[in-house]
């Protein structure tokens, strides 16, 4: 990075320091923390979008989407997240891999053999020929799938409370002005939910940040790869020998965590204090009791 | 190999006993079903000990989060949103590191060498770690309970002559519990669930003896195929769920045993948090 750096040997102290930590492994490792911020960006909205399909799907007149609706909202109360976040990547690969192999191969052998997955090299997703970024957006594609059907799953519980919270009086009269069963979801439904839903997603949020560490797992060049690769003691063979530092790399991690959900936190009372503004719950009542002192 | 046999050879080998060798090919469902269970055994021990150690320490640090001392306030709070503002996962990353650093042959108190490292392996570390982390989720829960006590409740203890200790015996931590008992059911499942990082972080699974997800991804991984050895993990995890809340329940009942007509049965609605 700077120009003292081409020979690291001979450096001391400030110096060493300065060109060790902007090396281009420890860019990496700077830009991981921005993956992990794309992750979080890219997710919320598309778990969102998947809680509110499982809430109202839950509350669906056709039974067979009923049951969907339920069984995916209450899937995740009794199974651990982890699982999934191992289960729907490699099931959605090699789902996808089988459609593939059926369409593109012309072989009729299994997909299954013994104990190997094996399809045809068109199949292959993605193509061995393609570039390593292929790979890489592939591999996060798979992981944002994988992290939208968990928190959708979770938001979807928070959304059906938030529908059921709405007070049944409201929704009768809307059905007593005529207002078709559509109308009534997207005039009353929807609008009146959000105050009881956000105590509920702001939580959801916090744990989304929380679980992000879990990228590590799938295989992701997150800051948790990068912390334990840099981290470890480095020998005489390398430009910038150092013992083990392993635990200041995963204190720097944990303060950027708590940093992320110190300032969720406040963030978030904002947005509750301005969403309550006026609303007919003992939250808005109190602030409008305060506002009148 | 019949399927009693599997049971015999691995039915404990999460535990080091029985079969030393894990199989390596031709997996059958009885092998399966069999080492996932043996590995549910860390998963319940691990959630047992945290819970039983968690709730006592959770308790002290509710107490400590509402006293008017800003000595016992203030490192309760830190400790608190220490806790529970990182992941789980770091913590226990963060966690193994530094007690690997520990030094190999034991530290000298007043002449005495206390052997350390033990506490790098997973049964020791990682049980203070999830310990330490459902205190702080707990002591979150009890704080707000405590602070929900009716106020006649005390001025009543009060008039009857009660303080200190026999007054928070008495009347406070029965009110407490009661009102948090909802949540902390909640708890007890996510930290259930969270067991399951325990081997996927940074301690190791001496000897291959890890939890149900330790072997599950372990067959998964051997045969290419996540559609079995997932779902019999989730099944155990569903069956263990489904106890918990039976037996959270029943406490549950002895607590509001006194209010007939409040439970009429544990609506287990998640609030979720964490």
């Amino acid at each position: 990075m700077f120009s003292y750096c081409s020979d690291p040997s001979v450096l001391e102290g400030l110096a060493w320091l300065s060109c060790y930590l902007t090396t281009g492994t420890h860019l990496l490792f700077y830009a991981s923390f921005g993956t992990v911020l794309l992750l979080l960006a890219i997710t919320a909205p598309i778990a969102l979008l998947f809680g509110y399909g499982g809430a109202m799907a839950s509350r669906s007149r056709v039974a067979p989407l009923r049951w969907f609706g339920t069984i995916y909202t209450s899937m995740v109360r009794g199974v651990p997240d982890i699982i999934f976040f191992l289960f729907v990547p490699i099931a959605l690969d090699q789902g996808l891999e089988w459609l593939r192999h059926k369409a593109l191969c012309d072989s009729d052998a299994p997909v299954r053999q013994g104990n190997d997955f094996v399809v045809c090299a068109a199949a292959k997703l993605p193509l061995s020929t393609s570039p390593e970024w292929v790979h890489d957006i592939y591999a996060m594609t798979l992981a944002v799938i994988a992290f939208s059907v968990v928190f959708g799953a979770f938001a979807a519980n928070v959304l059906h409370g938030a529908m059921q919270a709405v007070p049944r009086a409201q929704l009768e009269t809307a059905e007593a002005y005529g207002m078709t069963p559509p109308q009534v979801t997207r005039r009353i439904l929807v609008p009146q939910m959000w105050t009881y839903a956000l105590p509920g997603l702001s939580n959801l949020w916090m744990i989304l940040i929380k679980a992000t560490p879990l990228l590590f797992l799938l295989g992701i060049e997150d800051i948790v790869y990068w912390a334990r690769e840099l981290g470890g003691a480095k020998t005489r063979s390398f430009a910038y020998p150092h013992p083990d530092w392993r635990l200041y790399y995963f204190l720097v991690v944990l303060v950027f965590y708590l940093l992320m959900t110190w300032i969720s936190e406040r963030v978030l009372g904002r947005v509750t204090a301005r969403l309550t503004r006026g609303q007919a719950t003992m939250a808005g009542e109190a602030q409008r009791k305060a506002g009148a002192l | 190999m019949t399927c009693a046999q599997t049971i015999l050879d691995y039915g404990l080998r999460s535990l080091g006993i029985g079969e030393r060798l894990l199989p390596r090919s031709d997996f059958t469902l009885c092998q399966q079903v069999t080492l996932i269970g043996s590995g549910l055994i860390w998963n319940l021990y691990f959630a047992f000990f945290a819970l039983l150690f968690g709730f006592f320490l959770a308790t002290g640090l509710a107490l400590a989060k509402t006293s008017a001392n800003s000595w016992l306030r203030k490192p309760a709070n830190a400790f608190i949103f220490l806790f529970r503002g990182s992941p789980l996962f770091i913590q226990f990353f963060l966690a193994y590191e530094a007690l690997v650093l520990l030094p190999r042959a034991g530290v000298e108190i007043l002449g005495l060498t206390v052997a350390t490292s033990w506490l790098a392996k997973a049964w020791a570390g990682a049980l203070i770690v999830l310990t330490l982390n459902t205190a702080a989720y707990s002591a979150q829960i009890f704080h707000g309970a405590l602070m929900a006590v009716p106020k006649g409740d005390i001025e009543a203890a009060e008039a009857y002559g009660m303080t200190g200790w026999t007054k928070f015996r008495r009347i406070l931590w029965p009110t407490m519990l009661r009102l948090a008992w909802p949540s902390y059911t909640n708890e007890a499942i996510f930290l259930f669930h969270a067991t399951t990082l325990v081997f996927f972080s940074g301690f190791p699974a001496f000897q291959q003896r890890g939890d149900s997800l330790y072997y599950a991804s372990y067959f998964a991984g051997q045969t290419f195929n996540p559609f079995v050895a997932y779902p019999i993990v989730a099944g155990y995890f569903i069956l263990c769920t489904l106890a918990l809340i039976a037996l959270f329940g029943i406490v549950n009942r002895r607590l509001n045993r006194h209010l007939p007509g409040t439970v009429k049965r544990v609506r287990y609605r998640p609030q979720i948090f964490r």
